[in-house]
């Protein structure tokens, strides 16, 4: 169950995009009964991961492909804090099945910034002080980053309804809103 | 995680046909999956009492929003996003655009699917009175071809339906409500956002000259379904709106409704909501 | 001394790593060879234990199971009185009582594991009701089912009563549980063995009372235990006490199995299981003359303490003392009790029983304004503590503090005098009713009385051949900024940049004891053992000639190098020292009760929806007096995070019981705010530099705790009319008391 392999078969999604027909595959003689093989892109990279097919996907990134940023915060779809982006929307990992994220393209915290330099949204968290014990700060960091790949200019009350499937114990949410509203900022200074 | 993971199943049909043979086959066996947000929740809490699935989320026949023949059609794997952002949803069903917007959170958004919500039959979803006030009915398939049901016939019990075990819901249609109707909705769950509703009201009311012509009431978490207020609707249909009206229409709904004492509120509490809101929608629809 | 660097919105040290994802929280590592570890608990409230079956279709001989038979020390957790079991061993005392450890490295079978396991309970007669354990109506612990009681007297209250010209006033308030929810749940890795002890890393906030515990548990000495703290993910007293018993369970497992152990709750678990706020009971009977001066306070102050005594006295104690809040009155009896009930233990959770007595406090002196015809401003004016008066345990306040100008500026901020007079005009016929209402209230720092006294805390500093310095303490970062703030400090101390400090993770290996992360006691207390320790190093620099009074980082770094090729290694350590003016009689409860306190006032305005009765704060001020302010953001946001859970203690979070377990042990049924439900947090410090904190702090971590519940429901009253003593305060009681109004009405 903990076997990954990773290589770059991109083949698995069309030529338009879309997903093949029957997508998975049994696992090989050594994979343990029941489970099954998926491919799909994490972060950029094309991966071939095994597993029940019923399996959290936020267990998957977290065991199989060791990406821990993706935290469990409540397991019901309640917290937001195991938020990732699946095909370009925000979901929480914890209640995607395995099975359904054959050719899908995942976008975890650990693939936010570009190399060194953060993305403003974490960026602004920092100096904001949007992050206090961190726990939501990567759900809060996707959350915010979907926000504003739909709408690059939003309004308080777009921030607040964006962010509110992402709870935060810590921060009385006021600098977490002060954060987007400096990353809205500075991306619009960036593009002039 | 509390679920035993090994003893579950969910297969990837290649098309719908297969997924249907699969449900005529081994009827009651196997049973669809789409977005998750209800049966996770249950897996996680070891508390998915059926084991074996097969995802549907792939079956691109299952989605869309199309309008055609007096109707407007709504794929059942419609994401409550798709509903938010469908500018025909919210021009001509804007209860349902709302019920949609409340539901969740943005990711519970993107991926809950209005099929899952009516198929997991909880009286506390929040898009099934909206449904329920503008008359919905479900389009049910199976192997053998497809049937139209009214959506107020649809559930039978606590989460029981009319559903059989060979079928799966394909598609939800509307009529076109007439232009004068007014809309009227309200959930109640004490926070802004991500609350399972204490009370859902869903109306939609026409009137002619200080005259009741037509009016549809439903309700969530007031009854062991999702609930369309029909005696109260009777009630009132035909008659001049008026205090006295008013009040025996509370009375009436009181009557009509089953509200329970649970973890999240009193059956006191509901019945005194849903009247206020009741007044709230006759007294502001004039 | 510089001023570089306290004051400034430096970045959060660990703030990069938290929003890349790359912080490591304990559900983040893993040990070679691990396995994971469940708890099987108590069904029942009270009962004896009369058989535990292991059910068919487990193949068991895979399993490590662990009974209180397997326990080799004290099958205690140590703490106060160690009375909690770490396993029940013949009778149990709560739901969710641990009874059973079990580890196997397949997590999916040790569900279904746990499942199989059936304790056969006889039931007993369980307390579930504070009124009915002070009643007794059945004695579940002790002689009384009294935990500890106090007495704090001040002048002669009894002969208050019947003074001529006195207004009397009574009232009754109350304040259920609240759930710590900090997102990431309870949780810890251990290993241990014969040979090399027992070592536990894991989430939480005193890494030396699992330590203390430990040691206890298996009979081990010191060095044979070690404790380290991971990046934890809010504690908020949650992680005071209760890692504690979890690090036990693992490390109990770990040493039966010999591999490594992983246990962390899931969300239900950690709900149902774990502590919450103390449900408490204040009743009120004060003498007021006619123009407002407070002649006598009597206070009866009870809180629920759960099954077994834990922390319940200590709360307690900071409870009562916070009683009688920041007023002048000659005469004042406070008495308390914490009592036993057949719930998982109570504990610690921000402000520490004070929240629970402010809310009556600032409720009753509403009641008492209106009593007499004045303003809730007004009374309150008139009996503010001032320089030179004395608290209800007589210490005398040293300190300048002008309660009244932290009530200008909050009044100024909320426009509530306007706003007052104008919800009172429109509420008339609306079906939305506003209302703005305030506390005024103060806060203790630090551990109370002798606390700090017999804790002798230290803290080190060790600078390296390069000129960096190391910040060594036990105190944890938990989301408040503990790191960032220690490095500002050490760094001003020392004139350094902020980035050539460090503040090591806790690891009781490697850093000295400077007591717990509780109390607000970690800036201010621990915060000046880190400005000390770190003047020390530079001491040692100077006496031994290496460095001068006006020096660089240069020099620094250069004077560090030298003295290091010479003697080894560059340490400090500072422990603490009771400023000599502080005296505390812990028999009769009286003297100086804590080096220092935060003052504030907050306002908030709430609106009422009449066909939903739900109750939402719309706008909040929050003004404060903290000494000096070391962080501008982090201080922020210490306290807009304490208002928001203030308000989700006050209208949102309820937790329904039933026979003493949480019927609504889930995030979708205990609903805390989300970002949607908090208003607008308007922030202001007053700084009035403190003697005895570095650079002049005070603490504030749990201030904000306190004023939100009794601002917001004395808003309420002005918005319904209808005054109400209880949190939390949701729709449904909201409705009734209206429904009550109307029919009074008619």
């Amino acid at each position: 169950m903990k076997e990954t392999r990773t290589g770059t078969d991109e083949t698995r999604r069309g030529a338009d995009g879309t997903r093949r027909d029957n997508p998975v595959e049994r696992p090989g003689a050594d994979g343990a009964r029941g489970q099954v093989c998926v491919r799909c892109t994490v972060n950029g990279e094309a991966v071939v991961l095994q597993a029940y097919p019923l399996a959290r996907l936020l267990d998957v990134l977290r065991e199989n492909l060791k990406l821990t940023g993706t935290k469990e915060g409540c397991g019901e779809g309640e917290c937001g804090a195991c938020s990732v982006i699946l095909d370009g929307e925000l979901v929480n990992s914890c209640l995607v099945p395995f099975v359904q994220v054959e050719g899908a393209l995942i976008k975890t915290v650990e693939g936010v910034a570009d190399g060194e330099r953060l993305h403003a949204v974490q960026q602004a968290l920092i100096e904001c002080g949007g992050a206090q014990c961190g726990i939501c700060t990567p759900g809060m960091v996707l959350a915010a980053v979907s926000l504003l790949e739909r709408n690059p200019r939003p309004t308080e009350a777009d921030i607040r309804e964006g962010l509110a499937g992402n709870l935060c114990r810590c921060t009385g949410y006021m600098k977490i809103f002060g954060a987007v509203v400096r990353a809205t900022e500075e991306r619009m200074k960036m593009e002039g | 995680m509390r679920a035993y993971l090994p003893a579950y199943e969910l297969v990837v049909p290649r098309t719908l046909g297969d997924a249907l043979a699969m449900l005529r086959d081994e009827p009651g066996v196997w049973r669809p999956f789409a977005g998750g947000t209800d049966l996770m929740v249950l897996l996680e809490a070891g508390k998915l009492e059926h084991r074996k699935f097969f995802s549907v989320r792939h079956l691109a026949e299952l989605r869309g929003i199309e309008e055609a023949g007096g109707y407007v059609t709504i794929g059942t794997l419609t994401t409550y996003t798709e509903v938010r952002r469908s500018p025909l949803l919210a021009r001509e069903f804007p209860l349902l655009v709302r019920a949609a917007s409340e539901t969740g959170g943005v990711a519970i958004q993107n991926r809950g699917t209005l099929g899952g919500n009516i198929a997991n039959a909880s009286p506390a979803a929040d898009s099934p009175p909206a449904l329920l006030a503008y008359g919905a009915e479900i389009e049910l398939i199976s192997a053998g071809g497809s049937r139209w049901v009214a959506y107020a016939d649809f559930h039978t019990g606590y989460k029981q339906t009319v559903m059989r075990a060979d079928e799966m819901i394909a598609r939800v249609r509307l009529p076109h409500p007439r232009v004068e109707a007014r809309h009227f909705y309200r959930k109640v769950g004490t926070r802004r956002a991500q609350a399972i509703s204490k009370v859902c009201f869903a109306g939609l009311v026409e009137t002619d000259g200080g005259v009741i012509s037509e009016v549809r009431i439903a309700l969530g978490s007031v009854a062991p379904v999702v609930l369309r207020c029909r005696r109260t609707e009777e009630l009132l249909r035909g008659r001049m709106l008026d205090a006295e009206l008013v009040g025996a229409a509370l009375e009436e709904i009181a009557r009509e409704i089953a509200p329970i004492d649970d973890v999240r509120s009193t059956a006191g509490y509901r019945t005194r909501v849903v009247r206020n809101l009741l007044a709230e929608f006759l007294t502001s629809s004039f | 001394m510089s001023d570089k660097n306290i004051g400034k919105p430096v970045p959060r040290k660990e703030g990069r790593a938290k929003v890349t994802g790359a912080a490591r929280y304990v559900d983040d590592l893993d040990a070679p060879g691990m396995l994971y570890g469940v708890t099987v608990r108590s069904h029942v409230a009270r009962g004896r234990i009369r058989e535990i079956v292991f059910g068919e279709g487990i193949p068991w001989d895979e399993f490590t199971v662990v009974t209180a038979r397997d326990i080799a020390g004290t099958n205690a957790v140590a703490l106060i009185l160690n009375d909690q079991p770490y396993l029940a061993d013949r009778v149990v005392n709560h739901a969710e009582e641990p009874i059973l450890l079990l580890a196997h490295e397949d997590k999916y079978l040790l569900e279904e594991a746990r499942r199989a396991v059936r304790v056969d309970i006889e039931p007993l007669p369980a307390v579930f009701r504070l009124e009915d354990s002070l009643a007794v109506k059945e004695i579940i612990w002790g002689e009384d089912n009294v935990f500890k009681s106090y007495r704090v007297e001040k002048g002669d209250v009894d002969g208050v009563w019947d003074a001529p010209g006195l207004v009397v006033v009574e009232g009754e308030y109350a304040t259920g549980a609240q759930e710590q929810l900090y997102v990431e749940t309870n949780g810890v890795i251990a290993t241990a063995s014969a040979e090399d002890g027992v070592v536990v890393q894991g989430s939480m906030q005193c890494p030396y009372y699992v330590h203390k515990a430990l040691l206890k548990l298996f009979d081990l000495p010191e060095d044979k235990v070690r404790v380290i703290q991971t990046e934890t993910g809010g504690g908020f007293g949650g992680k005071e006490e209760y890692p504690s018993m979890i690090a036990g369970h693992a490390a109990l497992l770990a040493w039966k199995s010999g591999r490594a152990v992983k246990m962390i709750y899931d969300r239900a678990e950690d709900m149902t299981a774990t502590t919450k706020r103390h449900p408490s009971r204040t009743r009120h009977r004060t003498a007021v003359t006619r123009d407002g001066r407070l002649v006598g306070m009597e206070i009866d102050f009870a809180i629920d303490g759960g099954a077994y005594a834990t922390l319940s006295s200590v709360v307690l104690s900071r409870g009562t003392i916070h009683a009688a809040g920041p007023y002048n009155c000659p005469n004042v009896r406070i008495s308390s009790r914490a009592v036993a009930t057949n719930a998982p233990p109570h504990g610690a959770f921000r402000g520490f029983g004070a929240p629970q007595s402010i809310f009556a406090l600032e409720r009753h002196l509403d009641k008492v304004a209106a009593a007499v015809g004045l303003a809730p401003e007004e009374l309150r004016r008139r009996n503010f503590l001032r320089r030179g008066e004395t608290t209800a345990t007589g210490q005398v306040i040293g300190e300048e503090v002008d309660l009244g100008a932290l009530l200008d500026r909050a009044f100024e901020l909320s426009e509530y005098q306007a706003k007052r007079e104008r919800f009172t005009r429109e509420n008339v016929g609306s079906k939305i009713k506003r209302g703005i209402g305030f506390a005024s209230f103060m806060h203790g720092a630090g551990f109370t009385g002798s606390g700090e006294k017999y804790l002798q805390s230290v803290v080190g500093c060790e600078a390296t051949s390069e000129g960096r310095v190391r910040v060594l303490s036990a105190s944890t970062e938990i989301g408040q900024g503990t790191n960032t703030i220690f490095a500002q400090i050490a760094a001003d101390a020392l004139g350094l940049d902020y980035e050539r400090v460090e503040v090591v993770r806790p690891d009781t290996s490697q850093v000295p004891n400077s007591g717990p992360t509780v109390a607000s006691r970690t800036c201010m207390i621990v915060g000046k053992l880190v400005e000390s320790a770190a003047l020390q190093l530079k001491q040692t620099l100077a006496g031994a000639g290496l460095l001068r009074e006006a020096y660089t980082q240069d020099d620094f770094a250069r004077a560090c190098r030298v003295y290091i090729e010479r003697n080894g290694a560059l340490k400090s350590f500072s422990q603490y020292k009771q400023p000599e003016d502080i005296e505390w009689d812990d028999e009769h409860y009286r003297g100086d009760a804590y080096g220092a306190y935060a003052w504030a006032v907050y306002v908030a305005e709430v609106s009422v929806d009449t066909l939903t009765y739900e109750a939402r704060v719309e706008d909040f001020v929050a003004v404060q007096e903290v000494g000096r302010v070391i962080h501008p953001v982090l201080a922020a946001g210490q306290i807009e995070g304490g208002v928001a859970q203030g308000i989700g203690w006050t209208l949102y979070e309820s937790v329904v019981w039933a026979d003493g377990r949480m019927a609504n042990g889930q995030m979708t049924n205990y609903i805390i705010p989300t970002s949607a439900d908090i208003p607008p947090i308007r922030v202001h410090f007053f700084e009035n530099p403190y003697a005895g904190g570095p650079a002049g702090a005070k603490g504030i971590g749990e201030l904000p705790m306190d004023g939100p519940a009794p601002a917001i429901l004395n808003a309420i009253e002005q918005a319904t009319g209808v005054s109400f003593n209880y949190v939390p305060l949701t729709p449904e009681t909201i409705m009734e008391a209206l429904e009550r109004e109307t029919v009074k009405a008619c």
